[in-house]
């Protein structure tokens, strides 16, 4: 499979902290990348980087091929993110949010859009509520839905299921993994859920201190340190356990 | 630059207003009040009209064309605050959104905002004061847009400020503006400053458009010196300042800043 988004040595320093340390690898098409590391590790710093909302110190970013500070315009047209950290426009009920964002991606047919992910995700008893009477969990698929409204080619999802019951959360999963079936679409997904993440995940790129201290399969990481759960090696790593570098 | 970005925009900002009533207040309720109070001074002072004949034109059409100043700057900024107290901005900058396109949005905002204050005040003027401020004649068209622009300036500054230095200045988006108040010679002819101030605000286009109309006032033609140099200034001060906001937009994203403004 080609690879969508690739990343070579991208590193972002904030003064002198080094946020993210010359990381590199990419993500294939229909395939989704887990990023996984304790907090501070960088993993929403990169996401930002390839959403554009942060300038890389030095490394590159290139996505469908393209480079992404020269083709910025066209990219972010074919991506789009979901993030438990992000809000929307509290003032304006959710079916009119949905609506800017339709148009704000210059999308056909917005209208049946909308109906459909609304129906997808179950938001129908809440369309036409405004956005500051939502709960953290209808808010969440709110974000979702305004990420799956674009259909993109690439999906940035940080903690989409942060604040979702069990139930609504198997859902949303099992909606990302049939999107990325019927489109292809690509998803890049982080989560502090290390069984959601095994779930999800093709492969795992675990970051730690700006580096990328292990990648691969959950099994190949689990693997390599020795254990038999990814939670086990996301606290060994977190205590303080650094491994050698790849 | 894309049409459907900028109304996107358009339509988020109608949205919200709305249904507001906070919002629509600050289209009614603020200018309102500004023109009553200032409308029973002038009335006062039209009592000593002898000594300072138009007293009521000078006054009250400086205040209707002082507020079309602060309403464009006005629905800049606080089109951007609306974003930021949002946390929409990431939404919008990791979309294909270009910072021009944000600007440009924000400018028929807040041409859309004076429109609507401007017919507030000229009904409320006409309506307790029997003023009318198009006895300035057509001549006031000119001046009124290059007024748009000076707002506009102001409004690309504070919101620049507010985005490179977040919540800490967020107050600018009220105060910046009146900070070019006493230079912009708004009810007072420039020669009553020092000369010093003169220099200072000569170099301010709402000085001119405001010499200007007191101008049309008192001799009845039309001063196209002012509306020169206002249009000039004009033209220098918000190229100028479109160029920085970008510079600011990449220091924002440089420093990682943008998904922090507001916090």
């Amino acid at each position: 499979m080609a690879a969508v988004v690739e990343v070579q040595n991208l590193t972002k320093c904030f003064d002198s902290f080094r946020a993210v340390d010359g990381i590199s690898f990419e993500i294939r098409e229909g395939e989704i990348l887990g990023l996984l590391g304790p907090n501070g590790a960088g993993k929403t710093t990169t996401i930002h980087m390839l959403l554009g909302v942060i300038t890389p110190s030095s490394g590159a970013i290139r996505m469908f091929g393209l480079p992404f500070e020269r083709h910025r315009e066209v990219i972010l047209g074919q991506v789009n993110f979901s993030s438990t950290y992000v809000s929307m426009p509290q003032a304006l009920t959710v079916e009119e949010n949905l609506r800017v964002v339709g148009k704000l991606y210059g999308l056909d047919r917005i209208a049946s859009r909308i109906d459909h992910i609304i129906k997808r995700l179950e938001m129908e008893e809440f369309r036409t509520k405004l956005t500051r009477k939502l709960s953290s969990g209808q808010m969440t698929r709110l974000s979702l839905a305004k990420a799956f409204l674009t259909e993109p080619k690439v999906l940035f999802l940080d903690e989409p299921t942060g604040s979702l019951d069990p139930d609504i959360a198997a859902k949303t999963r099992a909606l990302i993994l049939e999107m990325r079936r019927s489109s292809g679409m690509s998803v890049l997904y982080t989560s502090h859920n290390m069984r959601e993440m095994e779930e999800m995940s093709d492969r795992i790129v675990f970051l730690f201190r700006g580096r990328i201290i292990a990648e691969g399969t959950a099994k190949a990481i689990k693997a390599r340190f020795g254990e038999t759960d990814l939670e086990e090696v996301f606290l060994k790593l977190a205590r303080g356990g650094v491994p050698s570098p790849l | 630059m894309r049409l459907h970005r900028i109304t996107a925009l358009l339509t988020r900002h109608l949205y919200l207003y709305r249904r507001s009533f906070p919002r629509l207040m600050e289209i009614i309720y603020w200018p309102f009040v500004d023109l009553v109070i200032w409308g029973f001074i002038t009335l006062y002072l039209a009592q000593y009209k002898n000594s300072l004949p138009s007293f009521v034109t000078f006054f009250l059409g400086a205040l209707i064309l002082w507020d079309v100043l602060f309403r464009a700057q006005q629905g800049i900024t606080i089109s951007f605050l609306e974003e930021v107290w949002s946390r929409n901005l990431m939404n919008l900058f990791a979309s294909p959104l270009k910072p021009s396109e944000f600007l440009a949005a924000t400018m028929l905002l807040s041409i859309g905002k004076v429109v609507a204050v401007s017919c507030v005040t000229v009904m409320a003027a006409l309506l307790f004061y029997s003023f009318n401020v198009f006895v300035l004649g057509l001549s006031l068209v000119p001046f009124l847009l290059n007024l748009i622009v000076t707002g506009w300036c102001i409004g690309v500054l504070t919101t620049g400020l507010i985005m490179r230095y977040g919540q800490e200045v967020e107050v600018l988006a009220w105060g910046l503006v009146f900070l070019f108040q006493p230079i912009s010679c708004v009810f007072y002819p420039m020669n009553v400053l020092p000369p010093w101030l003169q220099t200072i605000a000569w170099i301010n286009p709402a000085a001119h458009v405001f010499e200007g109309m007191r101008a049309v006032i008192t001799t009845g033609t039309f001063p196209g010196a002012e509306l020169a140099w206002a249009s000039g200034l004009n033209a220098v001060y918000l190229s100028g300042l479109i160029l920085w906001f970008h510079m600011m937009f990449s220091v924002c994203k440089d420093k990682g800043l943008l998904v922090r403004v507001g916090e």
